[in-house]
């Protein structure tokens, strides 16, 4: 049972996203902070579509546009409050087609 | 936009939807605002709908809503690996309309609420993010959106923004939620022919069964998994409390979980050959009734998810969504028909009024409930085990006699919990419940 494999960007494929390009909603504030204060780096397993990726320097990169905006980043980032949070601009970001 | 309105309503999800339409019903001048492309274009939800909450709100709707297949069959099973305990119940009476709830498909269900508020008389306006609520001292007298000069005012807003209840928090009218409050649920739906839906799941045309699960899969994090027939689609889904993911050892991430369940031996064939169309994650406000912020102020009144309004044991949201939403709007209606300010000792009438109805009511019985869950894990771990195993010692034909097997059965629960454990077990759930 505990051997699965799943590719989260195949799920991702299915969802419809208007990204707006060069303006990410989400933003890592200080990646010092991921790098040299965060041990646990939650966010890289929590997020539910694999925005936050671990490095191999030991930092964390984000790139939202696979975003399900639900904001679970910017709570479990309660110690360093370092994930600036907002929903994207009007129209943009996804759109569910079931919801 | 420089007109005035009386309200502003901040989101179109069930609560926003219900405030607009009742205010615009009763008379108000209503503006509301929605981020996404469609009314429910950004919305999440399994999806059940209550229909008492709607009744209320829109007695008739079941001539042209968009529903998907009346409940007949409540499931509940108490997962292991291999196996699962479960209990059934299904009823004719579910069969007879007017019927109690019914499965929907929210971008669908939203849309259509939405034309009812555009037919009420309130201005819908979509495509537009509302960046923060403006001020006058303590006062909120308006919204900030992100279009050129959208500053809009109003002598109330509706704050219906959803669970992360972004406004109310960057105006510090509460604070950030914490891991321990709120679940993270991912799901998917799969799409199959009606027939086949109808023949896996016995039911005919229109009726519908669900399916609520807890057990291993959420590897002991408190959780609850679930299954939802549609009419041409399944929902499945599993959600966990935020902070037991971030603190499992394991780090699982949510998708892994959710395949987990659809790998299930009980549950891959109801699935079988489902078309995947949609992967979606939400957050659910489960802190309960210790969790309910300040919900009302000068100018301002936040109703739905953005104010904690789920009862988690009962998997209910949507319709205390719908009924905070009705009596935030039905506020404003009195406080205006009174000629009263909309401030804060008048909006006051707003929680006294939730605290009569069945939303705080139903919170406050359950206050308990999210601190015995998140301090006693053996709920999620330990018991579906034992019970799963205790019903294959019982029914397993192997030649060993069945008192043999009972005392078994009891002294594998007393190994797992010891005797106070069961009993103290027994104890906390019941005081949690009564």
């Amino acid at each position: 049972m505990n051997t699965v494999s799943v590719n989260v960007e195949e799920k991702l494929f299915q969802n419809r996203y208007k990204v707006d390009h060069g303006r990410p909603h989400i933003q890592i504030k200080d990646a010092d902070v991921c790098r040299n204060a965060c041990k646990s780096q939650s966010c890289t397993f929590v997020c539910p579509a694999a925005c936050y990726k671990a490095e191999g320097n030991g930092g964390v990169t984000l790139i939202t546009d696979g975003c399900l905006e639900c904001g679970s980043c910017r709570i479990i980032c309660s110690e360093h409050e370092n994930v600036a949070w907002e929903y994207p601009r009007g129209g943009h970001g996804i759109l569910f087609k079931f919801g | 936009m420089n007109e005035r309105f009386d309200v502003i309503v901040v989101g179109a999800g069930p609560a926003g939807n219900a405030a607009a339409y009742t205010a615009a019903k009763g008379g108000l001048r209503v503006l509301q605002i929605e981020r996404g492309e469609t009314p429910g274009s950004k919305n999440v939800q399994g999806a059940i709908l209550y229909s008492d909450a709607l009744e209320q709100i829109i007695p008739d709707f079941r001539e042209d809503a968009p529903l998907e297949r009346h409940i007949i069959e409540q499931r509940m099973w108490v997962l292991d690996d291999e196996s699962f305990v479960g209990t059934h119940f299904r009823s004719n009476d579910y069969n007879k309309p007017p019927y109690n709830r019914y499965t929907i498909i929210r971008a669908q269900f939203d849309r259509w609420f939405s034309s009812k508020v555009r037919e009420a008389g309130a201005l819908v306006i979509c495509e537009t993010t509302v960046e923060q609520l403006l001020m006058d001292g303590k006062r909120v007298v308006g919204v900030r959106c992100d279009r050129i000069g959208g500053d809009v005012f109003a002598d109330v807003v509706i704050l219906a923004d959803g669970v992360n209840s972004t406004l109310a928090r960057k105006a510090g009218f509460h604070e950030e939620l914490v891991p321990s409050n709120v679940a993270l649920a991912v799901k998917e739906i799969l799409f199959l022919p009606e027939e086949t839906i109808q023949s896996r799941f016995n039911i005919k045309e229109d009726e519908g069964v669900v399916i609520e699960m807890v057990g291993k899969v959420t590897e002991g994090m408190v959780g609850t998994g679930f299954l939802y027939t549609n009419r041409d689609s399944l929902t499945i889904g599993v959600g966990c409390m935020l902070g037991d993911f971030k603190d499992n050892p394991k780090r699982t991430p949510p998708y892994h979980l959710l395949e987990r369940l659809k790998q299930h031996p009980a549950i891959a064939p109801l699935i079988a050959g489902g078309e995947m169309k949609e992967y979606a994650a939400h957050l659910i406000p489960e802190g309960g009734y210790n969790a309910i912020p300040q919900v009302y102020g000068h100018g301002w009144m936040i109703v739905g998810d953005s104010g904690g309004f789920v009862n988690s044991v009962h998997r209910e949201g949507s319709n205390l969504a719908m009924t905070t939403g009705r009596i935030a709007a039905e506020t404003v209606i009195a406080a205006k028909a009174a000629g009263k300010p909309c401030d804060a000792p008048t909006l006051r009438a707003y929680k006294a009024a939730l605290n009569d109805s069945f939303v705080m009511k139903d919170l406050h019985k359950y206050r308990d409930m999210p601190d015995v869950f998140h301090q006693n894990k053996q709920f999620f771990t330990t018991y579906p085990e034992l019970v799963n195993r205790a019903a294959s010692t019982m029914l397993t034909v192997d030649g060993i006699d069945k008192k043999t097997k009972e005392r078994e059965i009891f002294s594998s629960f007393k190994r797992s919990r010891s005797l106070t454990g069961l009993v103290g077990d027994a104890y906390k759930l019941w005081r949690a419940l009564r």
